[in-house]
């Protein structure tokens, strides 16, 4: 017999039940949520009340263990103060020719926001106005739920009204990069939820990038979540660029939908947060389909990184790639955990996953988990994960020609991201990732 | 320029140098011979820094200067080069930014000005194709690719583009048919200078018709058993070199 056993709730669960329950008393007396969004909001707020924070008795939450890690639940971020916007404006990520939408803590700063330079065929409307509008396009969130309770995007849908949603309509093609800049530019920690939709109709062509920034040494708390869902022949491009502070936590969560004959290709470099988790579901619904999800994480200190995903081949004759690198120096903590499901009909799949991972020092730690499972016959999948040091007799050739020990560590630990960032096609997001690890390189050179 | 002084080094538990002595004067060109496993290799990475190696006893030092205190790349800025019996492929790592690496690295060490782009790849241009390195093996990862006498010919190159004050070659003409041989050697010879020495280390006289060395060591066992002039190699290829098997045992 099982009895579930539960431990008592943290500090932590019991600020955030509060706030939901509060957020959710006074819109009652408000005459309520809308809609949808009410309903999914009190869904979350029980759910919440029997899971509480992920913990490391859920399989998935195993090597990131939420209860343990957040010790305190920050106030919901207000609405942000000129001086925020203008700070935030400063430290978000620049992107050259994008028109970029900023979030302030988890706020959407419509004044600092890019709407006007959207391209035609775009469109990004704020969540309480698509609610207000009864946008059809509100009923995807929460209609691509991840197989299992993720206790992240619970707290998310349980704390929804900031967000976008966004379409691209069916053929445009975009050459326009669209920025989604999160940035906590606050002296106080505090929290913030966003929501993005993103749908990109048949045919359509989009390079989406989601950055985000915030206030070195502050414990904000950033969680985001998006649903993407690529249209039939559509072609996307995601870039993600994680660079909290240091002190930040952050959760992110990408759900995706694929059309047949999507491509999609997302590429996620982690560099901030004290902790932070990416968890990635992936979900094919038309044969031909190209799914590429690639990324490097660059950890020092006590660094704690999580990238989780789920892959969920359901349909015949789609191709997923997945290649992660990991380098991990001081008592840094990296996590990688990737599962791709091949379903009974999903004939004629082909499915790569590696993990790479470089330590650098003794104190550094990698978990790796790949697994397949698959229910077809005739596919091709494969999976590796591999960690490893800095080559000995690489740094001796480079030393002996003159390169300093941190010059030759750099260029070696740079050519071994480099190998997953050369597949980001858009040569001027290209150069602004590798400016970003080139400055983490530097600093742990210096 | 290069004085050695009764050389003693070790890797784990495993003597390998034992006392060896030896000087070569600026502008000469001095040949090592000897049987495999007598140290010839352990001599010219304990003289270019290598980690592993532990030096237990004796001196080495060049212009003056105590090398062996020095890290890798400070022998590198110091003028000491060795062109590697088995050069090591760096993916990832295209040999252009290597080699400008390589250059500035030295340069800033020396406190001198770093090259620009412009001369930089003027400099490539005039000193790639005598040694047949194409734009091509210049855009690929270090050596990644390379046959046997290409990733030797890269080695050349960096000698040529660094010009370092002692150059050791470490079996360079293994794995070389004669013509990939006869383009090493005269990118070597074109080195030669009356500032520069170098140290060519060989298993074989075949090198040595080609570099033709002014002094050529026996060592055997960890130390230089006889010295002699460039008929010594010639006199080797005869004997070969059983006769060192008992005298210095």
């Amino acid at each position: 017999m099982n009895i579930p056993v539960r431990p008592a709730r943290t500090p932590a669960e019991d600020a955030i039940a509060a706030t939901l329950q509060a957020r959710l008393a006074v819109a009652a007396g408000q005459g309520g949520l809308d809609g949808r969004m009410g309903e999914l909001s009190a869904d979350a707020l029980e759910a919440f009340r029997a899971h509480g924070l992920p913990n490391r008795r859920v399989e998935e939450w195993k090597y990131t263990d939420l209860r343990a890690a957040v010790r305190a639940f920050p106030p919901l971020a207000g609405a942000p103060t000129a001086a925020d916007e203008a700070e935030a404006t400063r430290i978000a990520l620049d992107v050259p020719h994008a028109a970029r939408l900023l979030f302030v803590s988890g706020m959407l700063a419509r004044g600092a926001s890019d709407f006007a330079g959207l391209p035609a065929g775009v469109s990004a409307l704020p969540l309480d106005a698509a609610t207000a509008a009864n946008d059809p396009l509100l009923d995807r969130i929460g209609s691509l739920p991840p197989d299992r309770y993720d206790g992240a995007l619970a707290l998310n849908t349980g704390f929804l009204g900031e967000g976008l949603v966004v379409k691209v309509e069916a053929g445009t093609k975009v050459a326009k990069p669209m920025h989604l800049a999160h940035v906590f530019p606050a002296g106080e920690a505090v929290a913030g939820f966003t929501r993005a939709v993103v749908v990109v109709g048949d045919g359509a062509e989009l390079t989406l990038v989601e950055s985000f920034t915030g206030r070195e040494g502050v414990a904000y708390q950033a969680n985001h979540a998006m649903e993407l869902v690529v249209g039939d022949g559509a072609t996307v491009n995601l870039v993600r660029l994680q660079e909290e502070g240091a002190a930040a936590l952050h959760l992110g969560t990408l759900m995706v939908e694929l059309g047949r004959a999507a491509k999609l290709d997302v590429f996620s470099l982690v560099q901030g947060a004290a902790l932070s988790r990416h968890s990635v579901y992936g979900r094919f619904q038309g044969t031909g389909t190209n799914l590429g999800v690639r990324g490097a994480t660059l950890l020092k200190g006590r660094q704690h990184a999580d990238t989780t995903m789920f892959i969920d081949h359901a349909v015949a004759g789609c191709e997923s790639r997945e290649l992660f690198k990991t380098v991990l120096s001081d008592e840094a903590h990296g996590v990688f955990q990737g599962k791709i499901v091949v379903r009974r009909d999903a004939q004629k799949t082909d499915g790569r996953m590696m993990s790479q991972s470089l330590l650098l020092s003794d104190g550094a730690e990698m978990d790796n988990k790949p697994e397949l499972e698959i229910f077809a016959d005739d596919v091709q999948c494969g999976h590796g994960a591999t960690v490893g040091t800095l080559d000995d007799k690489m740094l001796f050739y480079l030393r002996s020609r003159g390169l300093p020990l941190k010059e030759a560590e750099r260029l070696l630990i740079q050519a071994f991201v480099g190998e997953a960032v050369e597949y980001v096609e858009d040569e001027a997001l290209r150069e602004v990732l590798i400016a970003r690890m080139v400055a983490w390189l530097e600093k742990r050179a210096a | 320029m290069l004085e050695i002084k009764n050389l003693h080094a070790r890797i784990g538990d495993n003597e390998i140098l034992k006392g060896l002595t030896l000087t070569i004067p600026a502008g000469e060109v001095h040949a090592i011979m000897g049987p495999n496993g007598s140290g010839k290799s352990t001599l010219s990475y304990v003289l270019s820094g290598k980690p592993d190696y532990e030096v237990t006893e004796g001196s080495a030092t060049f212009n003056g200067q105590d090398i062996l205190a020095l890290a890798p790349e400070e022998r590198a800025a110091a003028g000491v080069f060795l062109a590697f019996q088995y050069p090591i492929e760096i993916p990832g790592v295209a040999n252009m930014q290597f080699l400008r690496s390589a250059m500035n690295a030295q340069k800033k060490a020396r406190g001198e000005e770093e090259i620009s782009t412009p001369d930089f790849l003027k400099l490539v241009r005039l000193k790639a194709p005598d040694l047949g390195i194409t734009q091509d093996m210049l855009r690929r990862g270090v050596n990644v690719g390379f046959s046997g006498g290409e990733k030797k010919r890269n080695e050349i190159l960096q000698m040529a583009l660094l010009e370092p004050k002692l150059c050791i070659l470490d079996e360079t003409d293994s794995g070389l048919d004669i013509d990939a041989l006869k383009v090493v050697a005269q990118g070597v010879n074109a080195l030669r200078a009356p500032d520069r020495a170098m140290l060519v280390i060989t298993h074989y006289q075949r090198l040595l018709d080609h570099i033709v060395p002014d002094v050529v060591h026996v060592m055997h066992k960890g130390r230089i058993v006889r010295s002699g002039g460039a008929e010594l190699a010639l006199e080797l290829e005869e004997s070969g070199y059983a006769a060192y098997g008992q005298d210095a045992a």
